[in-house]
């Protein structure tokens, strides 16, 4: 065989797994939107208990922050799914990986969110404690809405961030997309089609995601706030 | 007289090393406007802050119809916390309007009127707005109840932010210079509602820098400087000549604010 010679794409073969390639799509789908939905959550979370909670809670929570954000997502999920269970964690791959990519991600949340809050003028929670809201319904009433327009694009490429990390799903066996469109070429010796249509799949989703992103932010622009 | 709707005692405030408020005494009659005026940096909106309880003072006390707001203190001077729903029961008579409006801007003029009236007082919907429409109508805006602040003038935005304290039935209205971030020609008809509360009877507490409107709304007058009460009395005493020398100076920095009637 001549160095270099074409691999012909096979288009029927990659047909016959379009079964699997959809079903691994479901699964980098489900494991985005889950991960991402726990990363929100827990990262708002995070970002209330250092605002409102005691010092020493802001300061351990502020060291988890850090501790997430400054290492690799793919060691974080080594430890968590290899190193758990010497920890009395076994969980499965697809677990694993929510909470891996939900702890990870709401590193980061929390930090968008803290400046949102801090974004948010004083004067506005000022207002709610005149008319006597509580702390909750300050915050669930007033911060979270005013944060949202805030905080959304960054969020937005967040998302996006979040939805290219589940790639790194695959090396602890989620057959999600990553895992399932290489075998896929491995299987085929078409390693290079392969890879570019997974980055297809990829590019893809993030155009879907900062379209929705795009639509919020127009929807919410008609709030903005009006220049005092 | 009736008893004053709010008596202020030696009421200090420090933020950090710098008193910003030193044993302040005041009295606010009940059902009428007491105007607290000063240069910059005086302490007037410390001072209302402190009555809104949005600051805590360092000493003194304050009394809201006879009833502590925030401490108590004893002969000794030692100062003890009350339990926050006592200071809550407090503040709910107490109406706040800020220089910057701060009306939320994810909801109506409707939405900012009747919010408290839904969560806080736990009014059914339909009523709540009910109430939050009648205020509106009050001050003229009802054809402006679905806008949102961003799409009102700040006058507007003002007098919504004035209908959402009044939505809570506040017996006192406290004014952190309530026109001082509007254009001249929009200070007008913020000033006309608040005219129109005090010919109501409301007892009011207004921090302005409307030395006209102060001197013929204001059954009182207090002159701040350097965080001290340095007079206090009705316009017609505190602005009668011979003036102390420290009002003299601050009216002429004022001359073309209104004042100029008064000299």
């Amino acid at each position: 065989m001549e160095l270099g010679a074409r691999v012909r794409f096979d288009y029927a073969l990659v047909a016959s797994k379009l079964p699997e390639i959809f079903h691994a799509l479901g699964i980098t789908l489900y494991t985005w939107i889950l991960g991402l939905v726990g990363a929100c959550a827990l990262g708002f979370l995070v970002a209330v208990a250092r605002r409102y909670g005691p010092r020493p809670l802001d300061l351990a929570l502020g060291g988890y922050v850090e501790l997430f954000r400054g290492t690799p997502f793919l060691i974080q999920l080594f430890l968590l799914y290899f190193g758990g269970p010497y920890a009395g964690l076994s969980l499965d791959a697809i677990p694993a990986g929510l909470l891996g990519l939900s702890v990870y991600g709401a590193a980061y949340f929390s930090e968008i969110f803290r400046g949102g809050f801090e974004a948010v003028p004083r004067g506005h929670v000022e207002a709610g404690e005149c008319v006597g809201l509580s702390r909750a319904q300050i915050i669930g009433r007033i911060l979270l809405p005013e944060m949202t327009m805030l905080v959304l694009p960054a969020s937005v490429n967040m998302a996006i961030i979040l939805m290219k990390e589940t790639a790194v799903l695959s090396v602890v066996t989620v057959p999600e997309l990553t895992l399932t469109i290489s075998a896929i070429g491995t299987e085929f010796y078409a390693f290079v089609e392969c890879l570019f249509l997974l980055a297809l799949f990829y590019w893809g989703l993030t155009e879907i995601c900062s379209w929705l992103g795009r639509i919020g932010e127009a929807r919410l622009a008609r709030f903005r706030f009006a220049a005092a | 007289m009736s008893e004053p709707a709010i008596v202020v005692r030696r009421l200090s405030k420090r933020f950090g090393e710098t008193e910003v408020l030193h044993e302040i005494d005041l009295e606010v009659a009940q059902g009428q406007a007491t105007c607290v005026i000063g240069p910059s940096g005086s302490g007037k909106s410390t001072l209302l802050r402190c009555l809104a309880f949005l600051e805590e003072a360092n000493a003194g006390t304050i009394e809201v119809h006879g009833e502590p707001l925030g401490f108590t203190e004893d002969a000794a001077g030692r100062r003890a916390r009350l339990p926050p729903q006592r200071i809550r029961a407090v503040r709910k008579q107490i109406g706040m309007v800020f220089q910057q409006f701060n009306l939320w801007p994810h909801m109506t003029a409707l939405g900012n009127v009747s919010e408290a009236l839904k969560t806080v007082r736990r009014l059914p919907r339909a009523e709540a707005e009910a109430r939050a429409m009648a205020q509106l109508r009050k001050i003229g805006l009802e054809n402006r109840a679905g806008h949102y602040p961003a799409q009102l003038s700040g006058g507007q935005q003002q007098r919504v932010a004035i209908a959402r304290a009044l939505a809570l039935e506040p017996k006192i209205m406290l004014f952190d210079e309530a026109t001082a971030s509007l254009d001249p020609e929009l200070t007008g008809e913020v000033l006309n509602v608040m005219r129109a509360l005090a010919a109501d009877g409301m007892t009011m507490v207004i921090v302005t820098h409307e030395i006209g409107f102060a001197a013929s709304i204001g059954r009182k007058i207090a002159f701040l400087d350097k965080g001290r009460v340095l007079l206090a009395g009705a316009p017609q005493d505190v602005f009668r000549k011979p003036r102390h020398p420290r009002i003299d100076q601050f009216l002429d920095t004022y001359l073309d604010r209104g004042a100029a009637m008064l000299i």
